[in-house]
């Protein structure tokens, strides 16, 4: 199993990774950050699978992921 | 597969508009420094434009040349100190406009370096004006009903360009629009590096890169023009591989 883990306060809510996700996991959550940004999140951590399409389609480095 | 952030890169936060993809082209490059474990023996020129301030990104020493300029600066870095492993990062403003005598010199010279070329067809900092690589047609704040080729002529095509130089050694084109292509770049990235390593000469990676902000349009949007136009017109692929020709 895999744990994505977003740096929420560098994310600046581009989306792209949501459009990279291929399980469709990933959007734009409705809170803000400390940038005024709506921060990506995961939505099912259960259901991923940690190709790192998100994490390599971020220009900003905010997501990590490791393998369990 | 694991996924942490490079030690090529450091904890700045970048300043590029959100959707812009020179972060992921900072990220090829600083990890394909750190895969080659050059990072404490690499000096980068930073050039004129959005990437002026990939000095504070990048973890290893930096220099800022003047606009155009970082080729003939890297040659004197690179002949200074040829242990160094020494590249640029120029944009298309940078490269392809006042930069181009020194970048077709210095591959004429097959001078030892790695340029990274960033390709977005238009100038990004200044606010988007019409750029030497803005496509036929393409709406910037310069040219508001679309590039005119009769009036001022057509784009600048690098790679084609560079290709006719005897004394390059390896230009391709790649592009960040998508995972697959982003593993592309990312390896001709890593053989640009390694190339100057083994002292095999001039390389340039042309990387067809977006900028949401001045296109107009939202990150997504940018990528798909960037499929849809950019890549049409500025076709990706190896344009000149000496040590492929020579295996021939």
């Amino acid at each position: 199993m895999a744990k994505v883990t977003f740096n929420e306060d560098r994310c600046k809510g581009c989306g792209l990774c949501v459009t990279a996700c291929p399980k469709k996991l990933v959007q734009l959550s409705n809170r803000m950050n400390s940038k005024g940004y709506h921060p990506a999140e995961i939505t099912n951590q259960e259901a991923c699978i940690g190709c790192a399409s998100c994490a390599i389609m971020c220009p900003d480095t905010v997501i990590t992921v490791q393998m369990k | 597969m694991d996924f942490k952030k490079t030690k090529g890169l450091t904890d700045a936060p970048l300043h590029y508009c959100p959707g812009c993809t020179h972060g992921i082209i900072h990220r090829l490059v600083a990890e394909s420094l750190e895969e080659l474990g050059v990072l404490d023996r690499t000096v980068g020129v930073a050039s004129v434009g959005c990437s002026v301030f990939t000095y504070n990104y990048f973890n290893c020493d930096m220099v800022q040349a003047a606009h155009g300029r970082a080729p003939a600066v890297a040659t004197g870095i690179k002949r200074a100190r040829p242990d160094d492993i020494v590249f640029t990062y120029q944009g298309d403003g940078d490269l392809a406009a006042i930069g181009t005598a020194e970048t077709v010199h210095s591959a004429a010279r097959n001078e030892n370096i790695t340029i990274i070329f960033v390709n977005n067809a238009i100038y990004g900092m200044t606010g988007g004006q019409m750029a030497p690589t803005t496509l036929p047609n393409q709406i910037t704040q310069t040219s508001p009903y679309g590039r005119d080729v009769t009036v001022v002529g057509y784009p600048v095509k690098v790679c084609e360009m560079l290709s006719q130089v005897d004394g390059a050694s390896y230009v391709e084109r790649v592009a960040v629009n998508n995972v697959k292509n982003i593993m592309k770049a990312k390896k001709a990235i890593k053989k640009a590096f390694q190339n100057q390593i083994e002292g095999k000469g001039f390389s340039l990676i042309e990387v067809l890169s977006t900028c949401p902000t001045n296109w107009g349009k939202s990150p997504a949007d940018a990528i798909k023009w960037l499929d849809d136009n950019m890549a049409t017109y500025y076709p990706l692929g190896v344009y000149k591989d000496k040590e492929a020709t020579k295996n021939d």
